[in-house]
């Protein structure tokens, strides 16, 4: 039996990056994937290579109303919701004297608005298919500071606390829906790409990101997928409003 | 051996504290002014002036131009500017994440989060600018999080956000004050119940007294904190006792996060 049998998943971010890798695996493991993006042409060009068991669906994370019917196309194509990734998230490098009040809205907007509605509109829909999981990308920088990326740190410690009330209020009704965090070091993905261009001291971007994680590279999409695949399937079924940090050492 | 003057050890200090009319904020204020300091009280409406320890200036922490207006009035007036207590806060009512609205997420986010942004932002710059022959400042800002900014129990679901904000914001501005070598500390302090304001609709639901008993009873020590409590906390934290201390968290909860055991403050 795969791994997650028949459980329907829909992703935010979808399109790219840990949401595209993440889609990969939970096809492989036979379950569906719902492609939530922005990026349309992207998505619907991922759901069509990986087939009937995924599906693409238009997704702005900061509009209610746009998650809402991403819920509602989501039952409609595979008539059940057992699983949530919030993986849609901006970054955006600023520090506190350089970051405007406009800026610091749009990445806590995108990143922490978007989760906690992705939360929200999944909830009722998880509910009706007797439970589920959800997963939110944090990052290592929800668990550490980092002068220059100061409205990602707040946005992404938001995240944190917000996944564990997420939990705790899931538990407490005894919806048998689960919430946790993931929290990635820095994955080769195009998110990243602006801190790749950085070059720091003698070191290109890319070098100094390898020097930070002990580990000695950058991660890949798929290792995180594999994290986010475990806490979507009911290998974790005791794991609830926990943080699961996939950073090749960096936070050690 | 360093010796530190506990007596007037913040004279010639100058300090802002948000929300400082009422609760933890009015508390710090007193104490910060107990030790020396010349407090400045920023909080909502001329209705708190009356009761401000200090000079009080209406301020709306979500509000840039306030901060502009606040900042520019405080370099005038004092000439200076060393500790900015960010304390300023609302709880948003008790919405869970199903009941929570987009409207309130918000509302709760434009003073807790957004609100500290700005008092960091123009704190840095109030600390960094100061005219020749004065002192150099020695500054501390002190962001007041939440035990919701730790766990997800303890508050309404766009309240433990916005607190899990503040908690890692506060880690980024000491990285940067660090690394521009500003001589500017920032931490986060995290107080379990105290009893202030923000409890109002408890107390008009059950009386003051009945839920602060509730929820010192939640409490390992078996008690709510009083306000100067976390005054106390803040006090050390904007002094040069701690100057050593940056990018680091002050819970201050009666043990309430020290370990496993009874739901906490149930107001989920």
């Amino acid at each position: 039996m795969a791994r997650i049998d028949g459980k329907v998943v829909l992703i935010s971010g979808g399109a790219s990056g840990i949401g595209a890798a993440t889609a990969r695996l939970v096809v492989r493991e036979g379950g569906k994937a719902v492609l939530a993006d922005r990026d349309e042409a992207k998505g619907k060009a991922l759901a069509a290579e990986l087939g009937a068991a995924a599906h693409f669906v238009p997704l702005d994370v900061v509009q209610e109303t746009s998650w809402q019917a991403a819920i509602a196309a989501t039952k409609q194509r595979f008539n059940a919701l057992h699983g949530l990734l919030n993986a849609a998230g901006i970054g955006v490098r600023n520090t506190i004297e350089d970051c405007t009040l406009e800026e610091y809205r749009r990445v806590n907007d995108i990143n922490s608005l978007g989760t906690f509605l992705g939360c929200k509109t999944a909830i009722p829909a998880m509910k009706a298919s007797g439970g589920g999981s959800i997963v939110n990308i944090s990052s290592v920088l929800g668990l550490r500071g980092a002068a220059q990326a100061m409205a990602y740190c707040a946005s992404k410690g938001a995240v944190r606390t917000l996944t564990k009330n997420v939990a705790l209020h899931c538990a407490q009704m005894k919806y048998g829906i689960r919430c946790n965090s993931v929290h990635p070091g820095y994955i080769d993905t195009p998110m990243i790409a602006p801190r790749l261009a950085q070059n720091v001291g003698n070191m290109s971007g890319r070098q100094s990101l390898e020097a930070m994680h002990p580990i000695g590279r950058l991660g890949r999409a798929e290792e995180v997928a594999y994290m986010i695949l475990f806490l979507l399937s009911d290998e974790s079924t005791f794991s609830t409003g926990s943080e699961f940090v996939c950073d090749g050492g960096l936070t050690a | 051996m360093v010796v530190i003057d506990m007596s007037n050890e913040l004279s010639g200090r100058v300090a802002i504290v948000t929300g400082g009319a009422s609760g933890i904020g009015a508390a710090s204020a007193a104490l910060l002014a107990e030790a020396g300091a010349s407090v400045i009280v920023a909080d909502l409406g001329e209705g708190s002036k009356d009761k401000a320890i200090g000079r009080f200036m209406p301020h709306d922490v979500a509000s840039e131009d306030s901060w502009r207006t606040l900042l520019a009035d405080v370099l005038k007036h004092e000439g200076r500017l060393d500790i900015v207590v960010n304390n300023a806060g609302i709880s948003g009512g008790a919405g869970n994440p199903e009941t929570t609205t987009v409207e309130n997420w918000q509302q709760v986010q434009a003073v807790n989060s957004e609100g500290v942004f700005l008092g960091c932002k123009y704190a840095i710059q109030g600390m960094k600018h100061l005219g020749t022959g004065k002192a150099a400042s020695k500054g501390s800002i002190v962001n007041i999080s939440s035990v919701a900014g730790l766990i997800g129990s303890a508050g309404p679901t766009a309240y433990t956000a916005s607190k899990g904000a503040v908690r890692l914001l506060t880690k980024s501005v000491a990285l940067h004050c660090a690394e521009q070598k500003y001589d500017i500390r920032c931490n986060s302090v995290h107080p379990g119940g105290v009893d202030t304001a923000i409890f109002n609709p408890l107390w008009q639901a059950v009386g003051h007294e009945q839920g602060k008993a509730f929820i010192g009873s939640r409490h390992p020590i078996g008690r709510m904190a009083e306000p100067r409590d976390l005054g106390e906390v803040v006090l050390w934290l904007a002094s040069d006792r701690s100057s050593f201390v940056t990018g680091a968290e002050f819970t201050a909860d009666g043990g309430l996060t020290a370990g496993i055991g009874r739901a906490l403050l149930g107001t989920n």
